[in-house]
């Protein structure tokens, strides 16, 4: 599969980040190198294997619906970048 | 040729733990902005959910109780966009493997049949916090609040069985009903507790689906059953213009009854969905499923027949009293002090629903208490006041903590049964009503009864209102043919 | 001072030769002197590494002696260590100071351990040479035209360069035995699940592990005992019990079942790693080990599968940082769209930026089950040839790195090869299993790490393997020439 200029713009929207002009056609080459190297996993016999999400068979626990948090909203604002009136503020959100 | 509506509904509802799904974080209403927002729920580096078993639980009664299949294995997914409320970036929710399978919830009509709307599947996945755009805070910029970040949400897809406005509000209601006799969600449509989603497409009978739109913001049934019209009707004009319906997102305004759509969402989304590596997969065996069911709270339908049965009531009635959980609960709770169905019921459907509704309450935050209710209905039914002194008495409670005996004395509203002191009434009226008596007299029999009147009216007002309007009656009647 | 193993300072400490805050004082002034040229610490906590260890001293004098009360150690910047700065290598959080400490971390501080400071790494740990830290390269003590490894190759270098006896690190895919291996010390990967994640910053969740390294073995056991722990705040953490990891040290190899891959000893080995490594093997044949040939069929295709499932978990994982409630943020943004792009595109590094789009690609409609699906298959895949391979085998052993250390910008511009650096240690990764790196020999005056993979939750036997070797060879009590500086000691 190849990859374009076109598509790296179009994953650098989705997961928002700025490439630079300068820096794009390079970007993009090195994805598709990463992405051929990738490609082997095509070759692959994976009839019938179920896919591995976790290296463990375990089973999640679950915890007990209690409150143990209190508000420490002023050791996280600290180090916020933007707040006022205890928001988080952020340029404006459109609908 | 007539256009057919297709309609399906996505519902989110709030599940009513006390903390969060995958915090430790409280999740009372109203705190004061992100005070309720730990490092895990601002998505702070390193921190690692751990999922309520209570959510669980809740999502499971929700599925036993539509006779959905429960997942004896379900995954939690990530679907990843970024927006400011959405502190991870992702939402973790289930995609492929929900907790709750298909199943199916039956509707009465209008006419008073039934219609089954299947449900696709329910998951569980997390609420977002809330974007606040005009506050106390710098103009041009938004406040995001995380308070609600995280809160447990089961969202209920249906299938687009629906084929009107009523149907969908009957769902609705119904679904409504159902969550909130099992407890698992407060219901409060006004605090987002409960929200809905409404799908809609117009198409000619027998061919394919059209292009559907997704109408939200509907928090309340008025909201929606409008919407759904208002939508309908802008899709029908739209096409019988020439025009094409798209997919899009519309936002409802209830105020301004108008809606528009939304262009935040309007960039196609590609969620990239995929397993969350932080949570393992959630399994249940056929044991603890079983006890779930054990303990499976009474349902609407189920209740709706035992009230018919228990308590003698019309179907319309039952309808009202046993839809709603509080309705219902506020019903048996009175009915059983009071010792009278029918008198509490009418008492419910009658002046507390209609004050209810002018206070825009929901019954079970009404200021008169079941049991206050129940005192009065008593006194009715024992003839120390009547119908009318109720009304007062009712009023005195409702603004009051007062029962209704403390204000019945206060107010002095007791009936007079008395039979010694009418007779006394009734003799001092008969010999200061020289003219009217001879009038009796004198008159057709037939038109006696309604020469009533005038003494009844002289009694009534001697005694203040309190004489006991029957006895009086009685009484009159009596020594008026004395007189004859 | 600074040449004593951890075990060695918790002696000297418990005889009272010297105290915490000698000690403490000591490898302070060393990094003053010596890092400059290293660059291994981020951040170092001269105030509060001497508050924690005049506490220690004095706990010790009220006899309240916790297994690691006054010993310096280091934590890698991706462990959060509260009203500490802890960066992850990223400019994105150059300024983030955290509210609270991560598990690990909290663990170290309830045995009493002292922290010297915060190790370079990888920006996000993702790198194999240390050259992606937006803090600069961390030079290999050994040869400083040379890498560390990466991306725990702060801390392997701090280690190597006795400016610190122990640090905390993790490995995704090779991330503390690769660069343990460059930098001639000794490094354990525990089994997923063993360590606590909680506090430690993500790369991919299902990959990553934290773990120790040290100069010796016992050293890593001694961490291990104090970092390994079940953990309720983390969902993937196992509950099982900490065993006395220093307990079975001792125990003669005789009898062990030594697996060969054939797959290890493939067309690009170094001859020279080659040789150390097969060195080696041959000292535990001496101890009476047996070598058992096996074959591990799917290795070539854990790195195409690992370069899927590390950058499409990092993706999610690394959206968090948006600028919104922490960290980096763009100058005035013009818009919410403008303010998540420029500060992510800001905030994070080249090789950050590739992975989170590669991984945006792997995920998005239409290649998900060509890229991410596949690769969790032949995940399992991988994972079977090693439960296959301990049907017959103790623990299985190989190079851990290709080759040594090798120069600056050598693999800057081609990520495939460097990528390619992490062959024999991703699948360990993939497969959940523990794995360590050993000193075993030099090639050119640099170190070459024999690397020792365990069965599941079997880190007891393999710190025994790895300690019996250690006795028999000096490899792991080689240091470079340059770290001893006029005056100190």
């Amino acid at each position: 599969m190849t990859i374009e200029r076109a598509d790296i713009e179009k994953l650098a929207e989705l997961a928002r980040i700025e490439i630079n002009e300068a820096t794009i056609a390079e970007t993009t080459q090195s994805i598709a190198d990463v992405l051929a190297l990738v490609d082997q996993l095509q070759a692959a016999d994976t009839e019938g294997v179920e896919p591995m999400a976790h290296p463990m068979d375990a089973i999640q626990r679950l915890r007990t619906d209690e409150v143990t948090e209190s508000n420490h909203r002023d050791d996280f604002q600290a180090i916020a970048p933007a707040t006022e009136a205890g928001l988080y503020l952020v340029p404006k959100v459109i609908d | 040729m007539e256009w057919e509506t297709v309609i399906g509904l996505e519902v989110h509802a709030q599940l009513a733990t006390k903390s969060k799904i995958f915090s430790g974080s409280s999740t009372t209403f109203g705190a004061e902005p992100n005070t309720q927002a730990s490092a895990l729920d601002l998505a702070m580096p390193g921190t690692l959910p751990v999922p309520n078993e209570q959510a669980f639980r809740y999502a499971i009664m929700f599925g036993l109780a539509i006779d959905a299949e429960i997942a004896k294995i379900s995954v939690f997914d990530r679907k990843n966009y970024f927006y400011p409320d959405l502190p991870k970036a992702y939402q973790t929710t289930q995609l492929d493997r929900p907790i709750v399978g298909p199943g199916h919830i039956d509707i009465e009509l209008a006419d008073g049949t039934q219609k089954t709307i299947r449900i696709h599947h329910a998951h569980l996945e997390e609420d977002a916090g809330k974007s606040l755009h005009e506050g106390s805070f710098e103009a041009g910029m938004s406040g995001i609040d995380l308070n609600r970040a995280g809160i447990p949400l089961v969202e209920i897809v249906s299938e687009p069985d629906m084929s009107n406005a009523e149907e969908a509000v009957a769902f609705a209601k119904k679904l409504h009903s159902i969550i909130t006799s099992l407890g698992i969600c407060d219901g409060e449509m006004s605090q987002g507790s409960m929200r809905f989603d409404v799908n809609i497409s117009i198409r000619k009978p027998g061919e394919k689906l059209g292009t559907r739109t997704e109408t939200k913001n509907l928090n309340s049934f008025r909201f929606m059953e409008d919407a759904i019209k208002l939508e309908v009707e802008r899709q029908i004009d739209l096409v019988e213009d020439g025009g094409r319906v798209i997919q899009e997102t519309r936002l409802y305004n209830g105020d301004t009854k108008e809606s528009r759509s939304m262009r935040s969402k309007e960039e196609a989304n590609d969620y990239r969905y995929f397993p969350c590596p932080d949570l393992l997969p959630v399994v249940f065996d056929d044991d603890y499923i079983e006890s779930i069911r054990k303990e499976l709270p009474e349902l609407p339908d189920a209740r709706h027949d035992r009230f018919m049965e228990q308590y003698g009531l019309s179907s319309y009635d039952t309808n009202i009293l046993s839809n709603d959980a509080g309705m219902a609960q506020y019903f048996e709770t009175a009915t059983k002090i009071s010792g009278d169905p029918k008198l509490t019921a009418n008492w419910i459907m009658g002046e507390l629903s209609a004050q209810l509704n002018t206070a825009d309450l929901p019954i079970k935050h009404s200021p008169l208490s079941a049991k206050q209710l129940a005192g009065m209905i008593v006194r009715i039914a024992d003839g120390t006041i009547s119908s009318k002194m109720a009304k007062q008495v009712f009023e005195g409670m409702w603004n009051s903590d007062g029962d209704a005996d403390s204000i019945i004395e206060a107010q002095g509203l007791k009936q007079v049964s008395d039979s010694g002191a009418i007779e006394a009434m009734v003799d001092e009226v008969i010999a200061n009503s020289d003219k009217q008596v001879v009038n009796f007299r004198n008159a057709d029999e037939s038109k006696r009864p309604k020469m009533l009147g005038y003494f009844v009216g002289q009694i009534m007002k001697a005694s203040k209102g309190q004489a006991n309007p029957q006895q009086v009656n009685e009484i009159l009647l009596k020594k008026l043919n004395d007189l004859l | 001072m600074h040449n004593k193993t951890i075990a060695e300072i918790i002696a000297g400490l418990d005889a009272g030769d010297f105290t915490s805050v000698e000690i403490t004082q000591h490898y302070l002034k060393r990094i003053q002197q010596l890092d400059s040229t290293y660059n291994s610490y981020i951040t170092v906590n001269e105030e509060t590494a001497l508050a924690q260890a005049e506490a220690a001293d004095k706990r010790r004098a009220e006899g309240n002696t916790p297994a690691f009360c006054g010993v310096p150690i280091a934590h890698k910047d991706i462990f959060c260590t509260n009203g500490i700065r802890t960066s992850c290598g990223s400019k994105m959080l150059d300024n983030f100071v955290p509210p609270y400490d991560a598990t690990v971390v909290e663990n170290f501080a309830d045995a009493g351990a002292v922290i010297l400071g915060k190790t370079n790494m990888d920006e996000f740990a993702m790198g194999s040479s240390n050259e992606t830290s937006f803090y600069g390269p961390v030079k290999n003590p050994w040869d400083t035209n040379t890498v560390p490894g990466g991306s725990s190759g702060g801390s392997a270098a701090a280690i190597a360069a006795h400016l610190t006896p122990g640090a905390t690190a993790t490995d995704t895919g090779g991330s503390i035995r690769q660069p343990a291996a460059l930098c001639g010390i000794t490094g354990l990967k525990p089994t997923y699940g063993r360590v606590s994640r909680w506090g430690m910053i993500a790369f991919a969740s299902s990959l990553d592990q934290g773990g120790p390294m040290a100069r010796t073995a016992e050293d890593c056991a001694l961490m291990l005992n104090v970092m390994a722990s079940f953990d309720p705040k983390d969902s993937t953490s196992i509950d099982r019990d900490v065993p006395d990891y220093t307990a079975n040290l001792s125990q003669p190899l005789n009898g062990l079942k030594v697996g060969v891959p054939q797959e290890y000893f493939e067309e690009g080995l170094n001859p020279g790693t080659e040789q150390a490594v097969r060195n080696a093997l041959t000292e535990f044949e001496k101890q009476g080990a047996t070598l058992v040939n096996i074959s591990l069929p799917h290795t070539k295709l854990s790195v195409p599968a690992y370069y899927v499932i590390a950058p499409a978990e990092a993706s999610a994982n690394l959206s968090r940082f948006d600028g919104v409630r922490y960290g980096h943020r763009c100058e005035n943004p013009k818009d919410l769209r403008d303010m998540y792009m420029r500060t992510r595109g800001e905030g994070f590094g080249d090789e950050v930026k590739r992975r989170i789009l590669i991984g945006a690609y792997c995920l998005s409609a239409g290649y998900y089950d060509a890229y991410y699906r596949k690769a969790q298959q032949v995940r399992r895949l991988i994972k079977q040839d090693f439960v296959d391979a301990f049907e017959k085998v103790d623990v299985i052993m190989g190079p851990t790195s290709p080759s040594p250390a090798f120069e600056f910008g050598a693999k800057g511009n081609d990520p495939v090869a460097m990528y390619l650096e992490d062959i024999y240690t991703i699948a360990t990764n993939l497969a959940g299993l523990p794995g360590m790196s050993v000193p075993c020999g030099f090639v050119d005056n640099k170190p070459v790490g024999l690397q020792i993979i365990g069965n599941y939750f079997d880190e007891s036997r393999m710190l025994n393997v790895a300690h019996q070797f250690q006795q028999a060879t000096n490899w792991h009590q080689q240091a470079p020439k340059d770290i001893e500086v006029e005056g100190v000691e």
